[in-house]
């Protein structure tokens, strides 16, 4: 670096593009709310907003630790948060009914949603601690399976099919990066295969079995659990290439969009916003993951690069499964669309995950030690 | 690459980690595109089908019920309109909370516990889609209270509407019919919306039934922006309703409405045609129901008191109604035996009875009227004289006569019923009987017993056509009067003959001397006309022929009366038929009935002056004694709760079972008397 500096050089050196795409995405998402609340700051863009901008700053904090503390706590943290669910599992045993969250006095902790971020910090702690030459044999395998299996076996108890089902990716991202062996995958998605139906039947709740039949064919309900696929399709095919205009959506504001503000905000936007706001929001997305595979290959240790890339797809695949589902591509799940959904869940842990990927960038930048 | 024992370096892992990096970074741009391209297929390719989707939602298209054409009479006067209506209706399909929304409304409406139990019974007969009726009629200010609470009542709908009226009621019942709500089956042919709108009414029965295509018109849309959860937000565009078309009927409202008052208590129709242009002025057939009553739904109570009423309400007498003429074919059979070569003064000795073959046949003058001829014979209603010149002739030479003024015919009206009776020859009786014509059948036919039956329109016709000579048709409707009817193929000097003697069956001593009209310068030329339904045996003969008020009234005889006037210049002419009258009431017999519809046209003041007189003695007018009737009736069979709910299986009046009894007993009547001839000793016809 050279030349005067008039920016103190902590703050030159944030990877401004990110945060710029970020907080773009984040207010495109207060604009929806404010509409999706039929042009009100309440009940839902005030508090996303204020919630969103101490979420952001927090995430810079976050990027100034050194990436050596997330090292240090990956597998502590991953351990807790287990026991955390079996906790969860246990007082939903005892109070009846399902229970996703713990009170911990000051906070509501829903440690499913930490988990996201803990299985892909774990196992790729796994894989760094792991010998290079192990990396292929069974021994560097079945740890990291069952680390996966067991909270997503929890979660998927809870029942939260979403949410297991994104551990599990997570989770599976950082084994193919890690080097497992592509038959594994590729056997594994014939054995997937095989077995969806099986556990359509057998696995599933009643109302998960359901919604996955509906999305098989959506018409065939279309009053029942079919009704979400079905207006959510209506609002975006209504919205044309323009869309009906800012505070103009009808699907939202007349109620017949259920979820829009949360699982189905993308529907509410894409009928104000059309086509063209729906292809800027997914491009802002790509891009933002494209910079988090960026920093993965430009990441000098093995765990930063595990963390780095699979960081980036737990986002992708956050906003994949939710486009998906509101496309009517995809089973209803209840995943949010990240940055956008109203909810802090969800804006938690994407920006906690931009936290870990700005701090494994300013790692990069750092002149090598050598 | 997956060969085992490969030994894995840390820069072979690197390097593995930057190609699966980029294989995923690659996936992952790819699923980016594959989600915009599938948006694009909803927003671009479907646009148009997802923008009717949304349309759909938001837009709640309610029809409004399309105001009917009315019905006016020549005058322009309405005979069936529409009046303002506010109604309350239920959606059963969309009603939720029952019991609690019905004890809402109870109390906002201030519905009775009859009213309560027929909505209830109502519900649960209904098909989901088709609205239960809750009210009609309502004031403003209930129906105001029922709109503004209508979040709480699901499934109720408030309507502003209109609702058919008849200002005469009864009296026109059978000539327009009724209306009423469609029923589930013809909604489920047509799948038509507007069948199961609320305050929608279609023709069940006569002029509204056959006119329906013409009164009905478009409906209209009243559209109004809602949510999901069915709360209005705006109202948007009402495409108004396009109202039927207005239908002028040929019929004279204050005669039909007189003559249906002037039918007093009598199970009868009066039939009157103008004998210029065949036009129909009225068309009354008595007792009826209440249309207004009807159109507004029927109750099984009201259904099952006028379906047991042996006056057959439910009936329209004027076509449904087949009646042996009686001694009012006379004057027809005059025409056709001057066609057949009788001289008008050739005579007959009647003596008071005639023997043919084996059987004695009576004149109901029992010691005979001496020597007559034609003109006498008429006046007199002399059966000798047309048995013996029948007997003579041959029926066959009258039946040709007999179609050619009427009688048998079927006429081009919009009626859903007619039924068009028998003239009898000895073709029709092989292929009905595969017996052969007698004599006797002729003599029978003759003074119009036996196998002939006809309905009162028929008789109308036929005195029409026998005043103006003209091949006359009957019309109903404004634009469809048949003009410039031909000429009958018969001489007028022999129509002249006919017409004198009808002349002087009124005014110079006939038998229907009482129909004289009080009219100056006006006078009436009629037949009058007896029809038996029973067998007088000879033992009765000897013993006194039992007089019609000793006799139930089914066993009574038929009164009949055919008419016109002025007669020397027909201007109307009319048929009036009274089914088992018996002359038992003198001002409610036929000639003096025939004598003041007549009157009605002439001098509408002395009419009604002669209606005020008998009125009061027959039980009040026609609404005071209908109410009169139900409370009767209700008084003695103590209805059962379940016969208030709304009969909604109830086809056309003019079809029902009661209506088809009724027919069936007065075939068999008349089929039993047609056949006498196995006991030739009763024949005869007692009265005139």
């Amino acid at each position: 670096m050279s030349g005067p500096r008039i920016i103190p050089e902590p703050i030159a050196q944030l990877p401004w593009l990110v945060i710029l795409l970020v907080t773009a995405i984040g207010c495109f998402g207060l604009v929806v709310l404010y509409s999706a609340a039929g042009g009100s700051l309440t009940p839902w863009a005030k508090p996303q907003g204020v919630r969103f901008f101490v979420l952001l700053a927090g995430s810079l904090v976050l990027s100034r630790l050194p990436l050596d503390l997330w090292r240090r706590i990956a597998m502590p943290g991953y351990l807790v948060l287990v026991v955390a669910l079996v906790l969860v599992e246990l007082l939903g045993a005892v109070r009846g009914g399902s229970q996703r969250w713990l009170d911990v006095g000051f906070i509501r902790l829903q440690p499913s949603e930490l988990m996201k971020l803990f299985i892909v910090l774990g196992a790729a702690r796994f894989y760094e601690l792991m010998p290079p030459a192990e990396t292929r044999r069974f021994s560097g395998i079945w740890p990291v399976a069952a680390m996966i299996a067991v909270p997503a076996a929890l979660v998927m108890k809870q029942p939260d099919l979403g949410t297991a089902l994104m551990i599990c990716a997570g989770g599976a991202t950082v084994m193919f990066l890690a080097g497992v062996p592509l038959r594994l995958f590729i056997g594994g998605a014939m054995a997937l295969a095989v077995a969806a139906p099986l556990a359509v039947n057998f696995v599933l709740h009643d109302y998960q079995r359901n919604r996955v039949l509906i999305f098989m064919n959506p018409e065939s309900d279309p009053l029942g659990t079919g009704y979400h696929i079905s207006q959510s399709k209506i609002a975006i095919g209504s919205g044309g290439i323009w869309g009906k205009g800012f505070l103009n959506g009808t699907q939202s504001h007349l109620d017949y969009l259920p979820e829009g503000h949360t699982d189905f905000v993308f529907a509410t936007m894409a009928e104000e916003w059309g086509l063209v706001g729906g292809c800027l929001l997914i491009l802002a997305f790509i891009l933002v993951i494209r910079w988090g595979l960026n920093v993965a290959q430009a990441a000098q240790t093995r765990f930063a690069r595990l963390t780095a890339a699979g960081l980036s797809t737990t986002i992708f695949i956050y906003v994949m499964v939710n486009l998906m589902m509101v496309m009517g591509l995809a089973p209803v799940v209840g995943i949010p669309l990240p940055l956008v959904s109203y909810g802090g869940s969800s804006q938690m842990t994407v920006l906690l995950c931009l936290g870990i990927l700005m701090a494994i960038d300013r790692e990069n930048r750092r002149p090598a030690r050598w | 690459m997956d060969r085992p024992g490969r030994i894995m370096t840390e820069a072979a892992q690197a390097y593995s980690f930057s190609r699966r990096a980029f294989v995923l970074g690659t996936a992952q741009a790819g699923v980016g595109l594959m989600l915009a391209g599938r948006m694009a297929w909803l927003s671009i390719a479907q646009n148009e089908k997802y923008n009717l989707l949304s349309e759909s939602n938001r837009v709640n298209t309610t029809m409004i019920p399309p105001r009917r054409g009315w019905l006016i009479d020549r005058h322009g006067v309405p005979i069936a309109n529409n009046r303002t209506d506010f109604r309350v209706d239920i959606i059963p399909d969309r009603l939720e909370d029952k019991d609690r929304v019905l004890e809402l409304l109870r109390r906002i409406l201030k519905l009775d516990d009859e009213a309560m139990n027929r909505i209830r019974l109502d519900l649960e007969h209904a098909a989901g889609f088709q609205p239960v009726q809750v009210a009609e009629r309502l004031d403003w200010e209930r129906f105001a209270a029922v709109s503004v609470r209508l979040p709480e009542l699901p499934g109720v709908q408030p309507t502003r509407g209109f609702a058919r009226f008849y200002p005469a009621g009864p009296a026109v019942a059978h000539l327009t019919g009724y209306v009423g709500t469609p029923t589930a089956e013809q909604f489920k042919a047509t799948h038509d919306q507007l069948l199961v709108t609320p305050g929608f009414k279609l023709g069940k029965d006569g002029l509204e039934k056959m006119l329906e295509p013409y009164l009905r018109g478009k409906p209209g849309a009243k559209r109004v922006e809602v949510t999901a959860r069915g709360k209005v937000v705006a109202e948007l565009a009402t495409r108004p309703d396009t109202p039927g078309r207005n239908i002028r009927l040929t019929i004279d409202a204050g005669l039909q409405e007189y003559a249906a008052r002037r039918l007093g208590t009598n199970s009868g129709s009066a039939v009157v045609l103008d004998c210029r242009t065949g036009e129909t002025l009225a068309m009354v057939s008595m007792p009826a129901y209440d249309p207004n009553s009807f159109s507004d739904g029927i109750s099984h109570l009201e259904w099952a008191m006028l379906s047991e009423n042996d006056h057959v309400p439910l009936m329209n007498k004027v076509t449904q109604g087949l009646y042996p003429p009686g001694s009012t074919v006379k004057p027809m059979n005059g025409l056709a035996l001057l066609e057949a070569g009788v001289g008008a003064n050739d005579r007959v000795l009647c003596t008071g009875a005639m023997r043919v073959g084996t059987g004695v046949f009576h004149c109901h003058k029992r010691g005979g009227h001496g020597a007559l001829n034609l003109k006498g014979a008429i006046e007199q209603s002399c059966d000798i004289y047309f048995y013996e010149m029948i007997r003579r002739m041959g029926y066959d030479r009258i039946a040709p006569i007999a179609r050619m003024v009427g009688l048998g015919q079927k006429f081009d009206l919009p009626l859903s019923t007619q039924r068009y009776g028998t003239v009898p020859d000895a073709a029709w009786k092989l292929k009905k009987y595969k017996t052969k014509w007698t004599v006797a059948d002729g003599l029978n036919a003759s003074i119009g017993q036996g196998y002939v039956l006809a309905n009162p329109l028929q008789l109308a016709v036929m005195a029409a056509r026998l005043a103006s000579g003209r091949h006359l048709q009957p019309s109903m409707l404004a634009h469809q009067v048949h003009l410039d009817a031909p000429a009958l193929p018969v001489a007028s000097e022999h129509l002249a003959v006919v017409r004198d003697a009808m002349f002087g069956v009124v005014n110079q001593g006939g038998t229907g001397g009482a129909a004289r009209m009080l009219v100056p310068g006006v006078s009436l030329a009629a037949k009058t006309g007896t029809a038996q339904v029973r067998r007088i045996t000879m033992a009765e003969r000897r013993m006194g022929v039992l007089k019609n008020g000793q006799l139930p009234f089914k066993l009574r005889d038929h009164a009949l009366l055919v008419c016109f006037a002025p007669a020397d210049n027909p201007r109307y002419a009319a048929a009036i038929v009274l089914e088992h009258n018996g002359h038992t009431v003198r001002n409610l017999d036929a000639p003096l009935i025939g004598r003041d519809i007549m009157t009605y046209l002439f001098d509408r003041d002395r009419a009604l002056a002669s209606l005020a007189e008998g009125e009061p003695t027959w039980g009040g007018d026609i609404a005071t004694r209908m109410r009169a009737e139900e409370a009767a009736y209700r008084a003695a069979h103590a209805p059962q709760p379940a016969a208030a709910a709304t009969k909604t299986d109830a086809g056309a009046a003019t079809d029902s079972p009661a209506v088809e009894a009724a027919t069936n007993v007065s075939d068999a009547q008349a089929e039993a008397m047609a056949t006498r001839d196995t006991d030739p000793e009763d024949a005869g016809d007692p009265n005139p």
